[in-house]
């Protein structure tokens, strides 16, 4: 900070808690998290083009019990990510601005997101254990 | 800007912020959104494929014509939205300036690299026979 003295608008801690604050909040976050994923991404195909040996290794390591936790993490992440961008995107072109619209597709961006999460993992289990 | 200019001031500014880009960083931005929304579900669709697969079969996949192009697009895509969207974050909250320059540049060369190791990646595996 350069100078602290200058009055300052009120931030987050003044205002009461609501849906569109979380969205907003969360797009940024998940959007941090899933720049941190883009690693586990190139790591993993680093490993499919390094052989049979680190590839089984990769494997290991992201199907463990702490991996498989972290991954039900990232594909929330990226599918929280994607719904609110595609908001974001409908907002960009000037649709969705009226109050109660603004509420309504915060709240769809989190529940589809943690709809579209538990299809994915019911699958991925439903086809054969962990990972 | 000199008096030898022949250019009107205004066209000069239009389309310049104070950032010297106009509004090049927000566009693209947008641009690499739209283009992650049909390659990340198709990534998603993937990896969901792939999960309980073997080396040889998730190797074959990757290597089909279609998948390795795809992947590369989505790997060089997906590295640049993150430095834009990352680059706002530092400059939002990172106020004492050589760190945010530090900060900026350190995710610029880590992306930079991490783009050119998946696409390297992507390419050997879909170049060995």
């Amino acid at each position: 900070m350069a100078d602290t003295r200058r009055p300052l608008s009120p931030h987050l801690q003044v205002y009461r808690w609501q849906v569109q604050m979380v969205s907003s909040i969360l797009h940024r976050a998940t959007g941090i998290a899933l720049a941190i994923g883009s690693l586990l991404v190139v790591w993993g195909l680093l490993a499919l083009a390094g052989g049979e040996e680190g590839f089984a290794q990769y494997r290991t390591i992201v199907g463990s019990p702490i991996g498989i936790v972290l991954l039900i993490g990232w594909s929330w992440a990226l599918f929280y990510h994607l719904c609110n961008g595609i908001r974001h995107l409908v907002q960009d072109a000037g649709a969705g601005y009226a109050i109660n619209q603004f509420i309504r597709s915060s709240w769809l961006s989190v529940a589809v997101s943690v709809v579209l999460t538990a299809l994915v993992w019911i699958y991925v289990f439903k086809t054969g254990g962990a990972a | 800007m000199t008096a030898k200019d022949l250019r009107n001031p205004i066209k000069v500014a239009r389309g310049l912020g104070s950032s010297q880009s106009g509004v090049g960083h927000w566009w693209t931005q947008r641009v690499t959104a739209v283009a992650l929304i049909p390659l990340g579900i198709w990534f998603v669709f993937v990896v969901v494929s792939l999960a309980h697969s073997d080396f040889a079969h998730a190797h074959a996949v990757v290597a089909r014509p279609w998948n390795a192009l795809l992947l590369i697009a989505f790997v060089l895509t997906m590295f640049w939205h993150a430095v834009l969207g990352l680059q706002v974050v530092v400059e939002d909250y990172v106020h004492v300036r050589w760190k945010a320059v530090a900060w900026l540049l350190a995710i610029k060369f880590l992306a930079v690299l991490g783009a050119l190791a998946g696409v390297l990646a992507v390419l050997r595996i879909a170049l060995t026979p």
